[in-house]
C-alpha cells in the first residue's frame, strides 16, 4: 500500500474560497507593507556596514555576554550586540557602523578583536567580517534591482509561453510571496542578509514552478473540456495537480528540514525564509494565481486560436518534442 | 515514446560514466588520485572561504589618483619639450616652439604657445602625444588615442579621451593585481585568487590565511623607494622656518629623528630595481641589497662619481632612512641600504621593493575571515544535513511510488553523483549556500519525476493499459517540466549574474541542479522504467 498525502480522486471547490482567501491574503499583504515601514527590517551588516564577529569560548564553556558585550561597546561608537550563535560557547558580537569610511570599520574590529582577546583569553577567534557602507549601499542596490529583473524575466516567459492573464497572475502570486517573506522577516527580525536575497530568488523560482504547472494543466485543460465554465475548469486542474503540488512541497520541505535542524547557524537564516516560502508559494499558486486568472477575465476563445498557431506542445494529442529527445 | 534505440542509451551510460569519472576524486585520498592513469580526471571540489577558512579581501582603488598623476607627468612632458626647444642654438629664439602657464587643468594639461605664429610648428612638436596609443597588445591590435589636442589661438589643452582614461585606469587596476600577488605570495606556492571586481575594485582570496590585518598592511605598504642628492647649501634656521624653494626641495623626516632637506628630483628610483634581497652590513645589521637596471645603474653611476664626498638621501616613502655619504662612484649598478632593524624587516622590505610600488591607493571595503575550524564545522554540518535529507526524500519517494520510487531513487542519486562531478571538472567553487543549494536540489530535483509520476496514475485510472499509461505519463507532462524548470533557472541565472561570492556559488549549483535534474527525469528514470515495462510486461502498474 503506498502512501498518499492526498486521495486519489479530490473534488475541492477551491475558486469558491477565493474571497476568503483573497481578504486574507489582502490582511497579510497590508500588515507586511505596515510592518516594513514601521518596524522596519533587521539589516544584517551586508546592507548596512558594520562589523561582524564570531568568537568560540575553549572547552565549550558558557560565554560571558554581557561582560563580552561591555568590553566591545567600550571600544566602539554606537551599539553592539552580542547573542549567542548556535551553541552556548559561541558568540556573535555585531558592531555598528562606525562613523566614517571602511578604515574606522576595520580598525574598530581590530580594537574590539584584541581587547576581547586581552581581557578573556579563553576566548578564540572563529570568523569576522567588516563591509565598508559603500559597498553594502551597492549590495542593497543589487539586490533589489535582481529581484525586479528576475519578476520581469518570468513575466516575460510565462506571457510568452501563455496568455498575457497568466503572466500577470503569476506575478501577483510572485509579490505576494516576496512581499510575506519580507513581512515574516519583520515581524520575526531575523536579519536580513544577502543570503536572503538568494532565498528570495529562490522562492520566487519555487513558487513559479508550482504556479507554471497548475496554469500548464489549465492550458490543456482548456482544451479538452470546451464546454465547461471557467470556474468549475479550475476547480478541475487545481484536484488534478494537487497530488503533485503537496508532494513536491512535502519532499523540498524535508530536506530544507534537514538543512534548518543540522546545517549550522549560519545558514539558518536562509532556511528559514525557504520553509517560509515554500509554504506561501504552494498556498498563492492555489488560491491567488489561479483566482487572479477569473479577476482578469480570461478568455477560452483567445487560447484556443493562439495556442494552436504557435505552440506544439499545447496539443497533447499530437507529437510532442519530447518525443525526439 | 518509449523505445530507446541504442544510440540514446549508449548517450545516457557515457554521460554517467562521465559523471562518474569526474566525481569520483573527491571519494578518494590524496595518494590514490595520484595513482589514477593519466586521462582520469584529478579535480576535487573547489571549496570556498567559508569552508575552508581564509581571508577575503575587497580593495577600492583610487584610480582618480592614476590620472591625477599621468596629468602632473604630462604637464612635466610638455615643460620637457618647451625646455629642449628653448635651449636650442641652431633657430634664433623667435623660432623655438616654446611654452609658458603650463598647468593641468581637469581632464588635460593647458598651456599658451609663446610666439603665435608657430601653432603649425608646435602642433608637429606635439604630435608624438596625439598618436600616443595605449592598450596596444601583443598582437598589434590598435588601441586607443590616448589624448586630443586642442588649440584655440596660442592656447593649447591636451586632454584625456575617454577612452584613454579608462584604459589608464583598468592598467592601474592590473598593475597593482601583479603587486598584490607578488607580496601575498612571493614564492608563488599560495593558491590565492585575485580577480578585478568592477572597474575599480579588487578581490583577493587567501585560503588558510588566518591574520587579515598582516596582510592588509603588506599590501596597503606603498613602499616607494627614491634616490635623492641633499641640499646641503641651507642653514639650520633656513630648515627650520623652510625658507627655500619648495618646487625644488622637500624637509623630510629622518628614520633616526629630526629632518633633512632633499632635492626633490630623484636620482633613481624603485621603478629602476631589478632585484632586492635581504641581506648584512658590515656590521652584521640587518640590510637589504638591490640590483638596478642598466639605465638605472648609468644614472646612479654618473651621480655618484661626480658627487664624491657629499651625502645622498635614500628615501622610502615619506621618511629618509640613511643619508651616507658617496665614498667612491658606484658603478657595478648593485648597493645595500642599511639600517633597516630587524632580519623580519628586512626580508619585508626587499619583497616590497622587488615587487614595486603600488601604482594607486588601495583602501579595505570588505574583510571576511574564516576561522579553520569554523570551516571545516560548516563542511561537516553540510554534509550531515545533505545525507539525512536525502534519505528522507529517498524513503519518501518509496513510499509514495514503490518500485517508480525506487526509479526516481537511482535517477536522484545519479543527480548528485553528478553536480558533483559537473563541479569538480569546472572547478565552480563550493560555498555553504551552495551546499544549500545542493540540499534544495535534492528536495525539487524529484519534482520532475513526481509530475511524471502523477500523469501515470492519471493515466492509469482513466483506464489505460500500463504501457500507454506510462508512456502517456511522459508525454503529457513534457511541457510542464520545460516550463517549470525554465523559470526556476531564469531565477538561477539572475542570481548569477547580479549576485556576488556565496551567493554565485548557490546560483552555480542550482542551475547545474536543474540540467541535471531534467536529465536524470527525462532520459534516465524513462529508460529504467521501458526496460522494466519490456522485460516484465506487468498486467498491472504498481503506481
Amino acid at each position: 500500500m503506498l502512501l498518499r498525502l492526498v486521495p486519489e480522486k479530490t473534488d475541492i471547490k477551491f475558486l469558491s474560497m477565493r474571497k476568503v482567501a483573497l481578504v486574507l491574503s489582502a490582511l497579510l499583504l497590508i500588515g507586511s507593507v505596515v510592518l516594513f515601514f514601521t518596524r522596519g527590517l533587521n539589516y544584517g551588516i551586508d546592507f548596512k556596514g558594520g562589523v561582524n564577529l564570531f568568537m568560540q569560548v575553549e572547552n565549550g564553556a558558557t560565554a560571558d555576554i554581557s561582560r563580552i558585550r561591555s568590553i566591545s561597546a567600550a571600544n566602539v561608537v554606537g551599539e553592539v550586540k552580542v547573542k549567542e550563535f548556535g551553541a552556548k560557547s559561541d558568540v556573535l558580537i555585531s558592531i555598528e557602523k562606525q562613523p566614517g569610511g571602511s578604515k574606522e570599520q576595520n580598525d574598530a574590529l581590530k580594537t574590539v578583536q584584541e581587547a576581547l582577546i586581552t581581557a578573556m583569553p579563553n576566548l578564540k577567534f572563529q570568523s569576522s567580517e567588516v563591509i565598508g557602507p559603500q559597498v553594502s549601499g551597492e549590495l542593497k542596490r543589487d539586490g533589489m534591482i535582481a529581484v525586479t529583473i528576475a519578476i520581469i524575466a518570468v513575466l516575460i516567459y510565462i506571457w510568452f509561453r501563455f496568455e498575457w492573464q497568466f503572466g500577470l497572475g503569476a506575478v501577483v502570486a510572485l509579490m505576494h510571496d516576496i512581499l510575506l517573506t519580507i513581512g515574516f522577516f519583520s515581524i520575526t527580525d531575523l536579519e536580513f542578509n544577502l543570503s536572503i536575497i538568494a532565498a528570495l530568488l529562490t522562492i520566487v523560482g519555487y513558487s513559479l514552478n508550482d504556479t507554471v504547472v497548475v496554469y500548464d494543466r489549465v492550458r490543456e485543460n482548456v482544451r479538452k473540456f470546451r464546454k465547461m465554465s471557467m470556474e468549475d475548469m479550475l476547480d478541475l486542474s487545481l484536484n488534478q495537480t494537487l497530488s503533485r503540488t503537496m508532494m513536491t512541497s512535502v519532499t523540498t520541505l524535508v530536506a530544507l528540514l534537514a538543512l534548518f535542524f543540522l546545517g549550522g547557524e549560519v545558514i539558518r537564516g536562509f532556511t528559514s525564509a525557504m520553509i517560509w516560502g515554500v509554504a506561501v508559494g504552494t498556498y498563492s499558486s492555489v488560491f491567488v494565481a489561479s483566482p487572479m486568472l477569473l479577476i482578469f477575465k480570461l478568455k477560452r476563445e483567445a487560447m484556443l486560436l493562439d495556442d494552436e498557431k504557435r505552440d506544439p506542445t499545447v496539443d497533447k494529442s499530437k507529437l510532442t518534442p519530447f518525443d525526439h529527445v | 515514446m518509449l523505445n530507446f534505440p541504442r544510440w540514446k542509451v549508449l548517450m545516457i551510460l557515457a554521460i554517467m560514466l562521465l559523471g562518474i569519472l569526474t566525481s569520483l576524486p573527491n571519494f578518494l585520498n590524496e595518494a590514490q588520485r595520484r595513482e589514477l592513469p593519466g586521462f582520469m580526471p584529478e579535480q576535487t571540489l573547489s571549496l570556498g572561504l567559508d569552508l575552508q577558512g581564509g581571508v577575503y579581501l575587497l580593495f577600492e582603488a583610487r584610480t582618480a589618483d592614476v590620472i591625477a598623476t599621468r596629468l602632473t607627468n604630462l604637464a612635466a612632458q610638455v615643460r620637457d619639450v618647451s625646455l629642449a626647444e628653448g635651449r636650442r642654438r641652431d633657430i634664433p629664439r623667435a623660432e623655438r616652439v616654446t611654452f609658458s602657464g603650463i598647468k593641468v587643468q581637469g581632464n588635460g594639461v593647458t598651456f599658451t604657445l609663446r610666439n603665435p605664429e608657430l601653432v603649425g610648428a608646435a602642433r608637429d612638436k606635439l604630435l608624438p602625444f596625439t598618436q600616443a596609443e595605449v592598450g596596444t597588445n601583443a598582437l598589434g591590435a590598435a588601441g586607443a588615442t590616448e589624448m586630443e589636442l586642442s588649440v584655440v589661438g596660442a592656447q593649447f589643452t591636451l586632454s584625456l579621451t575617454e577612452q584613454g582614461i579608462l584604459i589608464q585606469q583598468r592598467d592601474a587596476i592590473a598593475r597593482s593585481m601583479e603587486v598584490i600577488r607578488r607580496r601575498v605570495d612571493p614564492d608563488g606556492v599560495k593558491e590565492i585568487s585575485l580577480k578585478p571586481s568592477g572597474s575599480n575594485r579588487i578581490v583577493l582570496e587567501v585560503p588558510g590565511a588566518e591574520n587579515p590585518e598582516e596582510l592588509i598592511a603588506l599590501i596597503g605598504k606603498t613602499a616607494k623607494l627614491s634616490f635623492h642628492d641633499v641640499a646641503t647649501n641651507l642653514s639650520a634656521t633656513d630648515i627650520e622656518a623652510e625658507r627655500f624653494s619648495k618646487a625644488r626641495y622637500s624637509k623630510v623626516v629622518l628614520k633616526d629623528g629630526g629632518y633633512i632637506v632633499i632635492h626633490n628630483r630623484e636620482i633613481v628610483s624603485g621603478d629602476d630595481l631589478t632585484d632586492a634581497k635581504p641581506s648584512f652590513d658590515q656590521g652584521n645589521r640587518p640590510a637589504v641589497a638591490f640590483t638596478f637596471n642598466t639605465s638605472g645603474a648609468k644614472r646612479f653611476g654618473n651621480h655618484t662619481a661626480k658627487n664624491i664626498g657629499r651625502p645622498f638621501a635614500i628615501k622610502l616613502d615619506d621618511t629618509v632612512i640613511s643619508a651616507p655619504n658617496i665614498q667612491s662612484a658606484i658603478l657595478g649598478g648593485s648597493g645595500i641600504i642599511t639600517n633597516i632593524g630587524t632580519t623580519v624587516e628586512a626580508k619585508e622590505l626587499a619583497t616590497l621593493l622587488k615587487s614595486g610600488a603600488l601604482p594607486v591607493a588601495l583602501t579595505v571595503e570588505t574583510q571576511k575571515t574564516v576561522g579553520p575550524d569554523m570551516g571545516a564545522d560548516g563542511v561537516a554540518k553540510g554534509q550531515l544535513a545533505a545525507g539525512i535529507g536525502f534519505i528522507g526524500v529517498v524513503i519518501y519517494m518509496v513510499l509514495s511510488y514503490g518500485r517508480f520510487g525506487l526509479a526516481a531513487n537511482v535517477a536522484l542519486i545519479t543527480n548528485l553523483i553528478l553536480i558533483t562531478g559537473m563541479l569538480s571538472a569546472f572547478q565552480a567553487t563550493l560555498t555553504l549556500p551552495g551546499i544549500a543549494g545542493i540540499v534544495l536540489t535534492i528536495g525539487m530535483a524529484v519534482d520532475a519525476n513526481v509530475l511524471v509520476f502523477e500523469r501515470i496514475r492519471e493515466e492509469y485510472r482513466s483506464g489505460k493499459k500500463p504501457f500507454q499509461a506510462v508512456e502517456q505519463g511522459y508525454a503529457q507532462a513534457f511541457s510542464t517540466i520545460i516550463d517549470a524548470n525554465i523559470t526556476t533557472f531564469i531565477a538561477a541565472a539572475v542570481l548569477y549574474m547580479l549576485g556576488s561570492g556565496p551567493v554565485q556559488g548557490f546560483a552555480v549549483t542550482l542551475a547545474i541542479g536543474i540540467l541535471t535534474s531534467m536529465f536524470t527525469a527525462i532520459l534516465l528514470t524513462r529508460l529504467i522504467l521501458t526496460v522494466w515495462l519490456t522485460r516484465a510486461r506487468p498486467a498491472k502498474l504498481p503506481i
